[in-house]
């Protein structure tokens, strides 16, 4: 097996006019990572423009709601910018400016990656380019004109689905056509080695934060830690520092949409199989022709049709579980949050809420369960409010 | 001799691409005759893919036509076998690697060599995967076509010294299509390929006026052209032919500096 393995998932199934960036891409995040320089640079900038550590806060009235397990809420949503995105941003950003790079561009699904993108482009005076599928630029327009007032250019793309999807295949021609100055911020798990394996280790201070929080607060580790899956890397940032330890369950929620059955989700694990798309080897929607299947989830940023090929790991050797969660029950887990906590999370970060209102119950009362607020939801009111046929 | 050096042993070869179904079966199979009867010295056949990410939006817009019908694999390989009752001349296949992985490396490769396809371009697959697929096309005796981009540098000698059939140089950076020039150092890329092995190089990528194609067969061992035909394709559709076999015989005299 060749490097960037997770078993057999991941590789670098990616144009050979990328293959020596990639190369290069490896050796400086490589020599980063034991580069005493960039890791302080780094911990600065999460701690004195993110705001980390983000708050592990114990959700009571949640708990009451639920009966069983004591839930915890990791506050990704309180990072700058409003999502975990700004943590992989922050690190890939810095890799990029060793590497002489001056413009930045990105792929975005709900516009949280090209807002988190385009802030840290701003920060460090860099040229940037986003791609968004045009589907995802009218539900999330928003988030489009806070990129562009970041100084981002905002491409809707306007070819197949017009959705993450798209957006992925738009930002990859547009880094084969220029990559001499270019870095291209991927914003999840996925993608060509080294991408799955940088990204992971720069979300993972969400996990690392979240173990030393919890033992700090309750003396033990979480039965349970509960993320939403769409590339997947909030879920892999908040995995990671527990693969080890086997007592706790790692549990993803992906989109279901209107229903796994109903052909519109974007469920990759419960329907998906193997294949080879956007630079790796993973589980993806697709047809027996292995033609990627157009996906659906009221959730722009699970609405893609791959998982992160570590996640396809984590799920193939048993580690990790993965279940559906319809839009409606995001929707009603997102609203469930909004009355009892006093929290309007992101439609993305809801789907693990939603897997909670199920798994917690059933868990030990004595013990804690820690979810992943992966992001805020300012962005999706409007859309919920669509779906209650609510006029505003 | 394989078909493919055949196609190369007696001069530059003109290389012809098109769309597999695009806008149908029947019109590729007729347009591969036409193209062959014109001047082509090897064709090749595109195979739909949802998300051809390494072309731009003539051909990506043609795999989409090609779907809409569901084009496949199997109708593909048919088409092939009833090609080759009648012409010789090589073929190769440009797959992007999920529908070849979809279907299996054994049987897929074992399909080329039953039905007459000569070797596969599978642009998402660089020398680092190839270890996955390579022993099932030797065994079928099918040539997997190296690719050489402009930024390949120390590369290319270990891609061509690895390479059968012919090498794949990359004009540009980006994706398919036509462009008005071709700014890459072609000649020092030929002059790697040739330190190292003797298997023909053909460029392609931007290739489309016969000036164009006439200059570059002056280095290399062939020149590819795909784009500037599909665009024929999608103005005529399926009254593409005379257009084609004009274009065809174009590029071809040019290419072989006739």
């Amino acid at each position: 097996m060749n490097k960037g393995r997770f078993g057999e998932f991941g590789g670098q199934y990616i144009p050979e006019t990328l293959m020596n960036e990639l190369i290069k891409l490896e050796a400086e995040y490589k020599s980063a990572m034991e580069d005493a320089e960039f890791k302080a640079e780094l911990a600065k900038l999460m701690n004195e423009y993110a705001g980390r550590p983000s708050l592990l806060y114990k959700a009571e009235r949640l708990t009451r709601e639920l009966g069983g397990a004591q839930i915890y809420l990791k506050r990704e949503d309180l990072n700058h910018t409003g999502s975990h995105k700004i943590n992989n941003c922050l690190g890939q950003a810095l890799l990029a400016k060793s590497m002489g790079k001056t413009r930045l561009i990105a792929e975005t699904g709900a516009g949280q990656h090209g807002v988190a993108t385009a802030t840290i482009a701003a920060y460090f005076g860099m040229e940037c380019e986003i791609f968004m599928g045009e589907e995802d630029t009218q539900r999330q327009a928003l988030n489009v004109y806070r990129m562009e007032l970041l100084g981002a250019r905002v491409h809707p793309v306007k070819t197949g689905t017009r959705t993450l999807k798209d957006a992925v295949n738009a930002a990859l021609r547009e880094w084969t056509s220029r990559v001499e100055d270019t870095h291209y911020l991927i914003g999840s798990v996925m993608g060509p080695h080294p991408f799955p394996l940088m990204v992971r280790d720069f979300q993972s201070i969400i996990s690392q934060e979240a173990k030393e929080q919890i033992l700090q607060e309750t003396g033990e580790l979480p039965q349970a830690v509960i993320a939403c899956v769409g590339g997947g890397s909030n879920a892999m940032g908040m995995f990671y520092n527990f693969i080890d330890e086997k007592d706790v369950r790692l549990i993803g929620a992906e989109a279901a949409g209107r229903g796994i059955d109903t052909g519109e989700h974007a469920a990759t694990i419960t329907k998906g199989s193997i294949g080879v798309f956007h630079g790796m080897k993973s589980l993806f929607c697709q047809d027996e022709a292995g033609q990627i299947a157009p996906v659906y989830s009221i959730s722009a940023g699970l609405d893609y049709p791959g998982i992160g090929p570590e996640h396809a790991y984590l799920h193939d050797i048993g580690r990790a579980e993965y279940y559906p969660i319809t839009d409606e029950e995001a929707v009603c887990a997102f609203e469930l949050l909004a009355r009892t906590e006093g929290i309007i999370c992101a439609i993305e970060s809801a789907h693990a809420v939603a897997q909670a209102i199920k798994t917690v119950p059933q868990l030990d009362s004595s013990k804690s369960v820690i979810i992943c607020l992966s992001g805020r939801g300012d962005k999706d009111a409007a859309m919920i409010a669509a779906y209650r046929g609510v006029k505003l | 001799m394989s078909r493919i050096e055949q196609a190369f042993s007696k001069g530059k070869a003109f290389i012809a691409f098109l769309t597999g179904g695009d806008p149908s079966i029947a019109d590729t199979e007729r347009y591969i005759l036409e193209m062959a009867a014109a001047g082509a010295d090897l064709i090749e056949i595109g195979v739909p893919f949802s998300d051809p990410v390494a072309e731009g939006p003539v051909i990506e817009e043609a795999n989409l036509r090609a779907l809409k019908h569901n084009t496949n694999l199997d109708d593909l390989f048919e088409l092939v076998k009833r090609v080759r009752t009648k012409i010789q001349i090589p073929l190769v296949f440009l797959t992007y690697l999920n529908p070849v992985f979809k279907r299996g490396y054994s049987k897929f490769f074992n399909d080329c060599a039953e039905y007459g396809v000569d070797g596969v371009i599978i642009p998402d697959m660089p020398m680092e995967e190839r270890g996955e697929a390579l022993p099932f096309a030797r065994a079928a005796g099918v040539d997997i076509i190296s690719l050489i981009a402009p930024t390949s540098k120390e590369r290319a000698r270990q891609i061509a010294s690895e390479a059968t059939g012919f090498i794949y140089i990359v004009s540009s950076m980006g994706t398919t299509g036509v462009r008005s020039s071709i700014d890459t150092d072609i000649q020092s890329i030929i002059n790697e390929v040739r330190s190292v092995t003797n298997v023909p190089a053909a460029v392609g990528f931007g290739v489309n006026t016969p000036q164009q194609a006439a200059e570059l067969a002056k280095i290399a061992d062939g020149v590819i052209v795909g784009s500037a035909i599909v665009r024929l394709i999608a103005q005529h559709g399926s009254n593409a032919d005379a257009y084609i076999k004009e274009y065809i015989s174009d590029m071809s005299s040019a290419a072989k500096g006739l």
